[in-house]
């Protein structure tokens, strides 16, 4: 009957607000309204917390008053992506059909192949949905198209794949509009707000750059025998302004850096946060070189990172990237500390700052 | 500011066969940077470099038209492959690695 919307704890979630009764039994009727704790789980993984656990049992979810005529919606079994879609359903009657994703969100998994043919002809299959609609279609998030083929699934099963708009913000006026999506609809966007969304999972993400950065400067203050001082501490804040610069700077503003490649755009702010702070701080010359040497790296490192967030760099593009940009920051950061290590060395001189 | 992000030009790997395409326009209809138009009953591509490989089209097309290497542009999927001497692995089902 109900494939068990209750998997890991035994008691029913609150976006589950009644039953819908079909020959094959019962299925959850669920709300259009995201709860605070909807709200605030979003938030969690929004930053990085138990992002893969985010997740939503696979199966039939009805909304509104679904029959034999509603549409049948498709999605992923992240929850955000589940939560993103049921949002913007307030009004329509329709089946959603939420395929086993792994708990990865629509265009990750479809690029994966999860969310894939096969995943899709087996739910088709396995709810029966023939029997439950009278109609042969199924609409799915333009964006599973890299995963699903839909021709495919309807040579398998009878039932037309209709590729819905990008954004689940247009559903409403794509049903309305008897399944046309016009461009607009079709097409990906990457605003300021959408970056900012997936500024703070990047943040969490380059605690191994931080963690890297930190044993490096540790290890040089020690050395210099200034471990134990509070600039130590105060130091180390340039290091984290790189990673800022990389990981937050460099995607708010990514429209109006010059330049295509990601990691170049994270190298000039780098560049030029870091010059700012040498043109302000006291700094013997050969330190700033040391600064404008490793810290431009490490944002155009994370910078270059962010191609994975974005929703506009191709494969062959980061392929170039890696070959070309990356061998130039690994060289830079090494430079760095090389120069920084033949100063303290060499010239023996006391290490106040860095 | 139209759609001010581009990325790198000359990479992609986008390319159709006119003789299998018959024109039914499936792989426009899927594409989400708007690459591809009909012209003369023909898929043509009006904007090569605004594909991001994501391989909607090829994935869709019912006569195997289209072929593009197809693949996760994502710098740790990437990197981690180049390590391991595979293809691009982004290992998001385990609770570290990228951001997708």
């Amino acid at each position: 009957m109900f494939k068990g919307a209750q998997r890991t704890k035994n008691v029913k979630p609150g976006w589950i607000i009644g039953w819908l009764p079909t020959r094959a039994g019962f299925f959850p009727k669920i709300s259009t309204r995201l709860s605070r704790e909807d709200i605030l789980g979003g938030w969690r993984v929004r930053w990085g917390f138990s992002r893969m656990n985010y997740q939503v049992s696979p199966g039939l979810y009805g909304v509104g008053k679904p029959g034999a005529d509603s549409p049948v919606l498709v999605t992923a079994n992240y929850k955000l992506s589940f939560d993103s879609l049921r949002k913007h359903l307030e009004g329509i009657n329709a089946w959603i059909v939420v395929l086993d994703t792994k708990g990865v969100n629509v265009w990750c998994s479809a690029g994966k192949g999860t969310f894939g043919t096969e995943e899709l002809v087996g739910k088709i299959e396995s709810l029966n949905l023939s029997a439950l609609v009278r109609h042969r279609n199924v609409i799915l998030p333009q964006l599973a198209a890299p995963g699903v083929a839909a021709h495919v699934v309807t040579r398998t099963t009878g039932f037309k794949v209709l590729y819905g708009p990008v954004r689940a913000a247009d559903l409403p006026m794509y049903l309305k509009n008897g399944c046309q999506a016009d461009r607009q609809m079709r097409t990906v966007t990457f605003t300021t707000m959408e970056r900012l969304a997936v500024i703070p999972v990047e943040v969490i993400l380059s605690w191994k750059i931080a963690l890297a950065a930190l044993a490096y400067h540790l290890l040089a203050q020690y050395l210099s025998g200034h471990l134990s001082s509070w600039s130590t501490m105060t130091q180390f804040l340039p290091y984290l302004g790189a990673i800022l610069a990389g990981c937050v700077l460099t995607p708010m503003l990514l429209p109006w850096i010059p330049g295509p490649s990601l990691a170049w755009k994270g190298w000039l702010v780098g560049i030029s946060a870091t010059l700012a702070f040498a043109l302000i701080n006291e700094h013997p010359w050969l330190v700033n070189t040391t600064y404008l040497l490793i810290l431009p790296a490490i944002s155009a490192f994370l910078a270059f990172n962010f191609t994975g967030c974005t929703t506009y760099t191709s494969l062959s593009g980061v392929k170039k990237e890696m070959r070309i940009a990356l061998p130039l920051i690994i060289f830079s950061a090494a430079l760095g500390i090389v120069v920084r290590f033949v100063y303290m060395y060499v010239w023996r001189t006391p290490w106040q700052t860095l | 500011m139209a759609n001010p992000l581009r990325y790198l030009k000359h990479v992609v790997t986008l390319a159709i066969d006119d003789a299998r395409c018959t024109g039914c326009g499936q792989c426009r209809e899927v594409c989400p940077h708007g690459v591809l138009s009909i012209c003369n009953g023909k898929a043509d591509i009006a904007d090569l470099d605004a594909c991001m490989e994501c391989g909607a089209c090829s994935r869709n097309c019912p006569f195997e038209a289209i072929t593009v290497s197809a693949g996760v542009g994502c710098a740790t999927a990437v990197i981690r492959g180049f390590l391991r001497g595979g293809p691009p692995d982004c290992s998001c089902s385990s609770d570290q690695g990228c951001c997708c």
